[in-house]
């Protein structure tokens, strides 16, 4: 299971937790299982969203590669300016 | 592989100084702009704008208008196709007013024409019937329950019940236990902060000269950040298949954020359909003031309590963001930057994003973060001062590290900020004396930094030159820098290589020049490139030899034979290769295609003497240091500037820059006499120091430099102008009125 630390305002959509489990071996199905657990976090991950893994950012990369060893922290979709 | 692909850290072609090679063209004119395209038997585009902050559209009666003389076409938003999601949506709705006009300026209606006078005539002949509606234009306003509704029905899922129908959206980041860190303070202190909407300022104004043929097919020449994306929105936006719509990248005169979307090139696209003519248009600066986007402006409450060694025990941000009159996504960049710089045990940052009857807000070098920090900053500096502590020994005890739980989520990797402060308070310009009404501020700053997608080709020319194709426009430099790459990694000559900006059909899909992401990303595609052409001019070698691939190495710009059994043979440069190419198997080419990650953040510190004249409320700027994290700084010049660009138009933001609504919510300062960028003689000369941490996550170590630059410069000036003063400014920008008033109390 990997350990996914959701942004604090996310989390009321996800039963007040601010870790949840999912089963995921890489981004993408870890978004299917977010959506599948907690459809109320659905809009945002539509949306658009990007993943922390051990502290680098990534934004889409389905494929990324997760364990339960990395630290995974969703996060607002990431741009600049 | 048979030749190292690890990480480089010893070079010869980066981190020199070569010449840029637009430098010439841009200086002589021969360079082309937006508004330097023409096509035979163009026409003059203009775009008619609302006089009104906020008013439903009763009626457009373009008849009068279409009989003028030279009117070739009139479109409305009518004109305009019907994409499904929202964000193409609003873009569409920006350009062309449907239903309601929602910002002072809001475009409603366009003309095509043979002059611009016949332009002229027909767009003030076009009759619009207003209904005209309450308007808010101020963030804390449009947050009252009872406030005018912007726009009803944009609030997503994350706004608590009771607000404002105004909020879109709500962010909140942070970690620990508030009530006992703020139980462990010896001094707390909450202050309240206003920022005024600024403009990116560049010096070009949007331009664009658009063809639509009767076949479907269209080309599109425009000045802006990314040719891909202006490609997907005008292909949402007008109802155009991707394939149908070519669109090609003019220099650019200025960005930073602000020609990362579309205002008039979906306009142009549909009156070019409409007329079967070319159509160029090209905004005013009043247009471009008017109705393309500022930068968010902010009101914000923050939180912090210290002990008296100067620790940081728990700190919170509320931060109120106005994006104008379409949802933005902003402050949540603001929530998470906040207190990125920091170590703590207990945080939390909150944002609102909020609606209001202002031009939509467009990206602004690191948005969200400046007006978050400077609020931030603002407060440790004053506790500083009521503690008796230094504020740069405060910023090293709490700065965050290696391991350090970030205020926003993960948990940092390598960072150079402790760097950066230890380089700052080394620095001669700390411990300089101070005259009478003068004063240092010092401020930290922090931003994430981007890759994203990126596509290059690298072409071996007969001759032993090199071509590389790539499809960002060159905002910092980055055909300079591309082409310092391309040459370390072949081992060839910087003048050997020349770096074009090819349109969207040459070349796969490319992310916009944003995020601070050209160097890093498109940088890493050209070495993977290089690499790709070396792997087969290895090959080439080895067959001309007559010995296996894995036999052959490329050092020093050539390929050579290695190991035990490859056999004397001379060395093959890339010239020779390229020389016998066609008789070896053809073109060499490399080419790579990658969504980059693995940016790393980065963080500077900023250090600034000014002299507060009091009887004027004036301030000078007497002294500015930049201290930057690089990683690896491709060519310095290139990153000293926009460190320097950086502090400039922080400077701007701080002292001078804000957007002025009258009580009638229309923009009362439209031009660059009355909204004020601070021009050479407001400056001191400003001082840039690079570090270079390498960034694990680039074969270079390159980091992203252009936005972090602008993050400290909001806060680091007003600690100054409120140490010079005696008395803590809360609101920016810290022009002479604003100065006096604080002195007197007020």
């Amino acid at each position: 299971m990997v350990r996914v630390k959701l942004w604090g305002s996310l989390r009321d959509l996800a039963d007040g937790q601010e870790y949840v489990e999912v089963e995921a071996s890489n981004f993408k199905q870890l978004l299917d299982q977010l959506e599948e657990k907690y459809p109320a976090l659905k809009p945002q991950i539509k949306r658009g969203v990007s993943l922390a893994l051990d502290g680098v950012i990534y934004r889409e990369a389905w494929f990324t590669k997760i364990s339960e060893d990395n630290e995974v922290v969703l996060m607002p979709y990431m741009v600049g300016g | 592989m048979a030749f190292d692909e690890n990480v480089k850290t010893e070079f010869k072609v980066v981190g020199t100084r070569v010449k840029r090679p637009d430098g010439i063209d841009k200086v002589t004119g021969r360079a082309l702009y937006g508004a330097d395209f023409n096509a035979p038997g163009m026409l003059v585009g203009r775009i008619l704008r609302s006089p009104h902050a906020h008013a439903r559209i009763v009626s457009i009666d373009t008849s009068e208008a279409e009989k003028l003389p030279g009117v070739k076409a009139i479109v409305t938003s009518a004109d305009l196709a019907d994409p499904e999601d929202d964000f193409f949506r609003d873009i569409r709705d920006n350009c062309l007013a449907r239903d309601k006009v929602l910002y002072d300026g809001h475009a409603v209606a366009a003309v095509a024409a043979t002059s611009r006078s016949a332009a002229k005539a027909a767009a003030r002949a076009i009759k619009i019937e207003y209904e005209k509606l309450p308007h808010v234009t101020d963030v804390d306003e449009a947050m009252k329950p009872d406030a005018p509704v912007v726009q009803a029905g944009r609030s997503d899922e994350s706004v608590p019940e009771g607000l404002s129908e105004n909020v879109t959206s709500y962010f909140e980041f942070g970690h620990g236990d508030l009530d006992a860190g703020f139980a462990k303070a010896d001094k707390i202190i909450e202050r309240s902060f206003k920022t005024a909407a600024t403009h990116q300022g560049y010096i070009e104004p949007h331009a664009c000269l658009a063809t639509m043929g009767s076949d479907g097919r269209g080309d599109l020449w425009c000045c802006t950040q990314g040719q891909y994306f202006v490609r997907t929105i005008c292909s949402e936006v007008c109802g155009i298949e991707a394939t149908q719509l070519r669109v090609t990248a003019s220099e650019i005169g200025g960005g930073f954020g602000g020609k990362t979307t579309c205002f008039i090139e979906p306009v142009a696209l549909a009156l070019s359909k409409k007329s079967g003519r070319p159509v160029k248009i090209v905004m005013s600066r009043e247009e471009v003031f008017r109705a393309t986007g500022p930068t968010v402006s902010s009101s914000s409450d923050v939180k912090i309590g210290m002990t008296k060694d100067g620790r940081i025990t728990a700190a919170t941000a509320k931060l109120r963001y106005q994006g104008g009159a379409f949802p933005c996504g902003t402050v949540e960049f603001g929530a998470q930057s906040a207190f990125a710089a920091y170590d703590l045990e207990a945080v939390r940052s909150y944002g609102w994003n909020v609606l209001t009857n202002r031009p939509k807000e467009a990206a602004y070098r690191a948005p969200g973060a400046p007006m978050a920090i400077y609020a931030v900053e603002s407060v440790v500096d004053e506790l500083c001062q009521e503690l008796g502590l230094d504020p740069l020994d405060v910023r090293l005890k709490n700065a965050a590290r290696k391991g350090t739980l970030a205020s926003y989520g993960p948990t940092f990797n390598d960072i150079g900020l402790v760097a950066t402060l230890e380089a700052a308070q080394a620095h001669p310009h700390y411990a300089a004396p101070l005259g009478e009404n003068q004063a240092r501020g010092l401020s930290c700053g922090f931003w994430f930094n981007f890759g994203g997608n990126t596509c290059v080709s690298l072409n071996v020319n007969h001759d032993g030159t090199v071509g590389v194709v790539e499809g960002n426009p060159d905002i910092g430099g980055s055909r300079a820098s591309i082409s310092m790459m391309a040459a370390e990694e072949l081992g060839i000559p910087y003048e050997k290589v020349r770096t074009v900006i090819t349109d969207t059909n040459s070349l796969g899909y490319n992310d916009v020049t944003d995020g601070s992401r050209v160097t890093f990303a498109v940088g890493l595609a050209t070495i993977e490139a290089a690499r790709a052409a070396k792997r087969e001019m290895c090959k080439r070698a080895a067959q001309i030899w007559g010995i296996d691939e894995e036999a052959v190495v490329w050092e020093d710009g050539a390929a050579r034979p290695s190991g035990p059994n490859a056999g004397e043979h001379p060395p093959m440069s890339l010239a020779d290769i390229a020389a016998v190419m066609d008789q070896t198997g053809g073109p060499i080419a490399g080419h790579h295609e990658v969504n980059a990650d693995g940016a790393g953040v980065s963080f500077g510190v900023h250090l600034v003497d000014v002299e507060v004249d009091k009887e004027t409320g004036s301030t000078k700027v007497l002294r500015y240091t930049v201290f930057q994290d690089a990683g690896k700084a491709v060519h310095p010049d290139y990153v000293e500037g926009q460190m320097q660009g950086g502090a400039v138009q922080g400077i701007g933001w701080a002292l001078n820059e804000e957007y002025i609504y009258g009580e009638d919510g229309r923009l009362q300062n439209p031009g660059f006499l009355d909204y004020r960028v601070p021009v050479a003689s407001d400056l001191p000369a400003i001082e840039p120091v690079i570090l270079e941490i390498p960034n694990p996550g680039h074969p270079y170590g390159v980091r992203g430099v252009g936005e972090t630059s602008i993050v400290p410069p909001l806060a680091a000036i007003s600690n100054a102008v409120s140490r010079a003063a005696g008395v803590r400014m809360t609101e920016l920008p810290m022009s002479p009125p604003r100065v006096l008033k604080a002195l007197s109390g007020g």
